[in-house]
């Protein structure tokens, strides 16, 4: 049952990443992008990363791809941009993929992982993450809220004022 | 019963779909999502190891992860939408003003 | 007062930097009172040495001061230190004394002349470097002091540097000096290497002793011998004499004439161990002299500049100082170097003196008749005259007599011969010179003639006295003959300066006295005939003897063998090594990689081309390789 799970988020997912590539719609990617992410999530919930899953799909899928929604609406392109008119590009990325996919592969299969078993969430609940949190990964925790203050403000001096020139 | 690699396997995957995503858009907004895709990845890597090691670290990490994307992305569109004013475009290769 | 001989060279030092940095900044009246008393301060101190060494007993270690320690390498050490023994008496007596004079006389020479300033620093610096080079206690620095008057002497040649002959002949002296100065550093190796030591107590101790093998003395002999050649004025580097003499005169005076010139000579006589240890070498040196002395003065014959004439003169009696040092007479030689002192800056300053009465005039030709407009001059000219002539009773007279007899008495026949020659040469040439321009008919340009008048008391005065000097010097070196009066000069030098002379009859002497006054007095005559009684004679005989004639006035044409074997090869070869070496490799060597750090610049920035895909692209690049290189390691 939960290879079938898997299989089909997965599955779900590449696909949607793979649609975003091809597609030339801003925000026909964007939403293939939200898809992707909730998929993704349901996949966290299988690696017993309930806490996360959840925040992936709200953060994620829900606020960030919204943000960039926005900007899209924003920016208000009428037509999609045309693919890349060189071909060396196609080729490049594609032998540059393939490169970094074998290295990757060579390196996972020296790390042990063993066989993943679909249980209760032992300390992926929320009582757990938030105990590290508070403890271990107090100034950490700490550092990250200041600096969603500073992103905050800078996001808002840039869209401030208009430039003069 | 699910191999462990699998879940590796997928995030490489995912990664390098978003590794080429970048190269073939040309618009600095889809290249900017080819870049969360490419996170995530990572963070489904961290959530592997996490499992497997029975330990909850890595979900901590990947929290953080998390939240330092979303600072990433806001800051990310607040310049896309100055790049756009400015040069009423978002094409990336008409961004060349670091030439030489 | 003695103990602080070593301030001699230093007081001219410091009076010659002060002018150096504040000339242009003080009077006229006090450049020349600091200059002039800061050579009578030095004057005044070898005098009180002189004296302190008149009263210690001969053969007492000399004074001595170590001012630093300057080179010490291992076993070697060549110390900035200076000793005072009777030949640097001698020489520091000369160099102050008529520096001094010189100094006084430019008061009045160079009143005009708006470099005021910086022709009196140099004639300090000059005589700092003299008596350095004089008070040295090693060849080491003695070299030091070489150099530095060679640089004086370019320096003061090149006074008027703006005319392009000056600038020429100080040029000329000083890469002709370069070559014997070669001569001179692979002396002072060979030596220092064999010795141990550049310490000249220790040369001549060790040359005298036998510690050297007679080879090595000869070469390392020789070899010196080359560096006194050039900047003494010997053949064959003496061709940068004549054209010093476009100099101010009593620079030609000073240096070219009493000290610097005399610096090979003085040079010998200190390494008289080394000379006499061999024969070989001796004999090069005294033959060496000997035919310059012959040589030049046949050149002296025919010039009609005053001051070349003169110059030509000092080439020949320099000669006469080192056939007494190659005889090993060496203070017989020391002797004449000191009376010439006298006499032949007395003939400069009296030249520069009847120079300055008509207005620049150097030509004889254009001269004539002078005695009475020059009343002051004329008499000490001609006791300078008298003097180098060997005119019986006045200096030149003993001190040549000294040295031609010490040469026949060891045997040196040929070289007495020539020197001989020499007298009678000596005294025609100069006496053509004395009739030309004080007796006969005038043959002034109108405006000379105008303009002529007796040069100040402060030109005229140091005259007297050289010529009281020149007269009367003599009787510190009377010949054995006299008795026990004799060769109180020679006895005062004794300590430093064996003389290695053989005792000759009072018959042989009389006879050889004898001889050079006829030669003397014979050459005066000849000069009478041919300019007195019958001027017309000299111009004939050049007609009936056109080449030779032209021969003479040409200087055997010399320079322009040098020039044309020597300079313009030289040239030619470092116009090729320019071209070929200099700008096309060394140039291009370095514009090559000025070239090559731009295009390496230019290629790298086009790296960096602002797309963000590049960058990414580069960044990927980089991850591969860092992982692949990471699993490398691991395997």
């Amino acid at each position: 049952m939960g290879w079938v799970i898997f299989l089909f988020l997965s599955i779900l997912c590449v696909g949607s990443v793979a649609a975003m590539i091809i597609s030339r719609n801003q925000a026909h990617n964007a939403l293939f992008l939200v898809l992707a992410f909730a998929s993704l999530g349901g996949i966290f919930g299988l690696l017993d990363a309930p806490f996360v899953a959840v925040v992936q799909v709200i953060i994620y899928a829900g606020a960030i791809m919204v943000l960039f929604l926005f900007a899209i609406m924003m920016i208000n392109l009428n037509e999609g941009l045309p693919p890349e008119r060189k071909k060396i590009v196609y080729v490049i990325s594609a032998v540059l993929a393939a490169v970094l996919a074998a290295e990757l592969l060579v390196v996972a299969r020296q790390a042990f992982l063993p066989p993943v078993q679909i249980a209760a969430p032992g300390s992926g609940n929320p009582a757990g993450i938030g105990r590290l949190l508070f403890t271990g990964y107090l100034y950490p925790f700490e550092i990250t809220s200041l600096l969603l203050i500073a992103a905050l403000i800078g996001a808002m001096t840039l869209s401030g004022k208009k430039e003069s020139s | 019963m699910i191999p462990g690699q699998a879940f590796f396997i997928l995030a490489i995957i995912l990664f390098v779909l978003g590794v080429v995503a970048f190269f073939v858009k040309r618009d600095l907004l889809t290249q900017f999502m080819a870049v969360e895709v490419m996170l995530n990845a990572g963070n489904l890597a961290f959530l592997a190891l996490a499992k497997a090691s029975g330990r909850a670290e890595a979900q901590v990490i990947v929290f953080f992860v998390l939240t330092v994307a979303a600072a990433e992305a806001v800051v990310g569109m607040a310049i896309v939408l100055h790049v756009f004013r400015r040069k009423k475009t978002v094409r990336t290769e008409d961004a060349s003003e670091l030439k030489g | 007062m003695a103990e602080s001989f070593w301030l001699i060279p230093l007081i001219p030092a410091l009076s010659a930097l002060g002018l150096a940095l504040f000339g242009t900044k003080i009077s006229r009246k006090w450049i020349s009172t600091q200059a002039c008393l800061a050579v009578l301060f030095s004057f005044v101190l070898s005098l009180a040495a002189f004296i302190h060494l008149l009263r210690t007993p001969s053969g007492s270690p000399p004074l001595t001061k170590v001012l630093l320690p300057w080179i010490s390498s291992g076993s070697f050490s060549a110390p900035l230190a200076f000793s005072f023994d009777a030949l640097a008496a001698v020489m520091c007596l000369v160099v102050t004394g008529v520096g001094l004079l010189i100094h006084i006389y430019s008061i009045g020479y160079m009143a005009d002349d708006r470099s005021y300033a910086r022709y009196f620093a140099q004639l300090n610096l000059f005589t700092f470097f003299m008596l350095v080079l004089v008070l040295a206690s090693n060849i080491v620095l003695m070299f030091v002091g070489w150099e530095g008057v060679g640089l004086c002497s370019y320096l003061l040649i090149g006074f008027w540097f703006e005319r392009p002959t000056a600038a020429k002949a100080g040029m000329k002296a000083f890469v002709v000096n370069r070559v014997g100065d070669a001569g001179f550093i692979l002396g002072i190796l060979f030596l220092v290497l064999a010795v141990g030591s550049p310490d000249f107590a220790r040369i001549n101790a060790s040359a005298a002793g036998g510690a050297l093998g007679p080879g090595l003395v000869t070469l390392v002999a020789i070899l010196l011998f080359v560096g006194a050649v050039g900047k003494s004025a010997q053949i064959p580097l003496y061709v940068w004499l004549p054209d010093a003499m476009e100099g101010p005169t009593p620079v030609s005076a000073l240096i070219h004439a009493a000290t610097m010139v005399t610096a090979g000579v003085y040079m010998v006589v200190r390494l008289n161990g080394l000379y006499s240890a061999s024969p070989v070498a001796g004999s090069v040196v005294a033959v060496g002299g000997a035919v310059t002395a012959v040589f030049a003065a046949t050149m002296a014959l025919v010039q009609t500049d005053i001051k070349k004439v003169l110059a030509y003169s000092t080439i020949s009696q320099i000669g006469y100082m080192f056939i007494g040092c190659g005889v090993g007479a060496y203070a017989a030689g020391m002797f004449h170097l000191a009376t010439h002192a006298f006499f032949k800056s007395l003939l400069f300053l009296a030249a520069g003196s009847v120079i300055h009465a008509l207005s620049g005039e150097q030509d004889v030709r254009r001269m004539g008749g002078l005695r009475k407009y020059l009343p002051r001059t004329f008499p000490v000219f001609l006791a300078g005259a008298l003097a180098i002539s060997g005119i019986p009773l006045l200096s030149g007279f003993f001190s040549k007599d000294a040295i031609l007899t010490s040469a026949f008495a060891n045997g040196h026949y040929a070289v007495w011969g020539l020197g001989l020659a020499g007298v009678v040469l000596t005294a025609f040439y100069m006496f053509r010179l004395v009739f030309l321009i004080f007796y006969g008919e005038e043959r002034l340009s109108p405006e000379a003639r105008h303009h002529i008048h007796e040069s100040p008391r402060v030109m005229t005065t140091p005259l007297i006295v050289l010529a009281a000097l020149s007269v009367f010097a003599g009787y510190i070196g009377l010949p054995a003959v006299v008795g026990h009066k004799a060769d109180l000069f020679g006895r005062f030098l004794e300590p430093v300066a064996r003389a290695a002379a053989e005792p000759v009859s009072a018959a042989i002497e009389w006879n050889l006295i004898l001889l050079s006054t006829v030669a003397a007095v014979g050459g005066l005559f000849i000069a009478y005939l041919f300019y007195i009684r019958q001027p017309a004679v000299p111009g004939r005989l050049a007609a009936r003897l056109p080449r030779l004639y032209k021969l003479l006035v040409g200087k055997y044409y010399v320079d322009e063998f040098y020039d044309a074997v020597i300079v313009r090869p030289a040239v030619r070869g470092s116009k090729l090594v320019y071209g070929h070496f200099d700008l096309k490799i060394i140039d291009g060597a370095l514009d090559g990689s000025a070239t090559a750090a731009d295009a390496a610049g230019r290629g790298f920035s086009r790296l960096q081309t602002g797309l963000i895909k590049d960058y990414a692209l580069a960044f990927f690049l980089g991850v591969i390789f860092f992982i692949g290189f990471v699993l490398l390691l691991k395997t």
